[in-house]
């Protein structure tokens, strides 16, 4: 019961944003919930299944160009675009999945950055397709069952309600008995085996489902901006969503989340000083690693538990902290 | 003990590089059987365990359980015929509960491992946590479901290593080295769990503490050098003359 208390206090949060915000912050929100989508995919592999991938931008950018292109040239209808870019993203990850998953670890995360490089080489070269460097402009607003999303705050309530639609998607996949099979996986695949488990399936199914859903967040991202830089599937997009991730608090719900929404704020103050943002995104990352590994989401369980024994048990010790549902 | 076959082992070979660790093994197992397996260290004891469960492949010969061969099969299907292993060391979902880790092998079994759209807990998947809640009160664990493998000692992490064995529902199940490292309590403790196991459950059981082996094993391998040095009842390995001089040379069993 709680959960559907939170889902509706997020759900309503999210309709009155429009009348509480300005339209920049609503732009910024948008931001943070594209990105929170994206950082949420991809945590499905590195928080949850244990495989670090550091080529995720390929599903972002394969999403993206699909929904701009079909856009351009076939229909800007909301459904089409979505719909080709969740096919391709598939399909991409279908690919992509076979060959990487042959490998482990740091051959993992070597082999997804080949192939999302190689998939941004692709769209670089492409010029009659996807604009070449010049990315892909002019994209016209999507429409949805014949209404032009046409201002700032239809496309926030379409992400907005999205995000919410993939949080739940994702929120069950993880506590479903598939997605304790994946944090198993993570903990010990070795024992996963012995216990019966054809793994590589389970591995297979998430890194095409984290593949789906960076889809999603690429071609939310064209409604949004209406315009795609080959740099938004570039490596470095991959290593700011994989930071995202980490910072956040990899294998929850809420850290990743959390995750992009610090980035992406961080991205807009910063920027209007420096153009030095990769530093500082380094800096930031750095900073994580080294004094908060378990992520921004870590941090705040930790003081909200702190909080917690100082005013209710001032004395006893929390041993027993344990629940017993 | 039962007459039924349910293992066969038919000239089995393991190279690794240039090195034969083992070298055409032959062995048939019977339905009920408690068989010790001793050796000196790096006789090639786990190495023929890895081979039964589908851990490694032989590099000749072949295996065939319930009259199919198996040779070549991965582990995962192995477990689902009925085979199960413990391992000599532990191995376990360190990080997670001493439920989860149960649940991960029973759900398994109930057949809901990759339901993906339905969130698992004890209302949505009742009989599953029933299983899994009545399996940690017959393994005395009950009130310690929730605390997590790593904060266990490691004496009931060898306990769990079992536990998360039989809860597969093998027939055959290999334990190397079960007692290895525990205090003399807890070998007594393991030792009369082992005892309690069904006794259609075939038992393979590799173990340097001979007083353990001797006490479960109703049929003894001993393993020298990557070959079969001897096959036979606890009394004939007992008496016998080679087995004496290569293994127990040092300590004799009365
Ligand atoms: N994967 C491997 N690659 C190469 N050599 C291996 C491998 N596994 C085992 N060996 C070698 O095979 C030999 C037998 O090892 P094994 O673990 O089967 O011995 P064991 O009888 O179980 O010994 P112990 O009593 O010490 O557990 C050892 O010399 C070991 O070094
Ligand atoms: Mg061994």
């Amino acid at each position: 019961m709680k959960i559907y208390l939170k889902f509706s206090t997020a759900l309503l949060l999210f309709a009155a944003s429009p009348f509480i915000l300005t339209s920049f912050h609503i732009n910024l929100l948008t931001e943070i919930l594209i990105f929170g989508i994206f950082a949420l995919s991809l945590n499905v592999i590195v928080g949850y299944t244990g495989l670090v991938s550091l080529g995720h931008a390929a599903f972002f950018g394969a999403g993206a160009y699909t929904a701009g292109i079909i856009a351009q040239n076939i229909s800007a209808n909301l459904l089409f675009t979505l719909g080709g870019a969740v096919l391709l993203s598939v399909i991409l990850a279908c690919i992509i999945g076979l060959f990487c998953l042959k490998v482990s670890g740091f051959y993992f995360l070597m082999l997804t950055l080949a192939f999302s490089q190689m998939v941004y080489s692709f769209v670089y070269q492409s010029t009659g397709w996807t604009g070449g460097s010049n990315g892909l402009s002019g994209i016209p607003n999507p429409i949805l069952f014949g209404w032009e999303l046409s201002n700032t705050v239809w496309v926030f309530y379409v992400v907005a309600s999205l995000f919410l639609v993939v949080y739940a998607i994702l929120g069950i996949i993880t506590e479903s008995p598939f997605g304790k099979v994946l944090v198993g996986i993570k903990e010990n695949e070795k024992r996963l085996k012995s216990m019966g488990y054809h793994t590589n399936i389970y591995k297979y199914a998430a890194f095409v489902i984290s593949g789906i859903f960076g889809g999603v967040a690429g071609a939310l991202y064209t409604y949004f901006n209406g315009f795609i830089a080959p740099s938004d599937i570039y490596w470095t997009m991959s290593g700011t969503v994989l930071i995202m991730v980490l910072i956040g608090g990899a294998g929850t719900m809420l850290g990743p989340v959390l995750g992009a929404a610090l980035i992406v704020l961080l991205e807009t103050i910063v920027s209007t000083y420096t153009n030095m943002w990769m530093m500082i995104l380094g800096a930031v990352f750095i900073i994580f690693v080294i004094f908060f590994p378990s992520g921004i989401y870590g941090i705040s369980k930790d003081i909200f538990k702190g909080i917690q024994n100082h005013t209710v048990r001032p004395k006893v010790k929390n041993i027993s902290n344990e629940k017993v549902s | 003990m039962y007459e039924e076959t349910i293992l066969e082992v038919n000239a089995i070979n393991k190279r690794f590089g240039g090195l034969e660790i083992l070298k055409e093994v032959s062995f048939d197992v019977s339905r009920g059987e408690r068989i010790g397996i001793i050796g000196p260290n790096g006789a090639g004891k786990t190495t023929f365990f890895n081979l039964l469960t589908g851990d490694l492949t032989p590099t000749q010969g072949t295996i065939a359980f319930h009259g199919k061969h198996i040779t070549n099969e991965p582990n995962y299907k192995r477990t689902r015929r009925g085979i199960a292993r413990t391992f000599q060391k532990n191995n376990l979902l360190e990080k997670l509960s001493i439920f989860e880790n149960l649940l991960l092998v029973l759900q398994r079994k109930h057949g809901i491992k990759s339901t993906w759209f339905k969130v698992r807990n004890n209302r949505s998947y009742r009989a599953l946590y029933e299983e899994a809640e009545a399996l940690l009160e017959t393994w005395g664990l009950h009130g310690r479901r929730n605390t997590k493998v790593e904060n266990l000692s490691y004496g009931e992490q060898r306990q769990i290593e079992i536990m998360l064995g039989v809860a597969t529902d093998p027939s055959v199940l290999l334990l190397d080295e079960p007692t290895a490292g525990m205090s003399q309590s807890e070998t007594d403790y393991i030792v009369e769990l082992l005892k309690n196991l069904p006794e259609a459950l075939t038992l393979m059981i590799i173990e340097h503490d001979l007083d353990v082996i001797f006490g479960l094993s109703d049929r003894m391998l001993v393993l020298y050098n990557g070959h079969v040095l001897a096959d036979d009842t606890p009394e004939a390995i007992r008496d016998n003359q080679q087995v004496n001089e290569i293994y127990m040379g040092k300590a004799r069993v009365v």
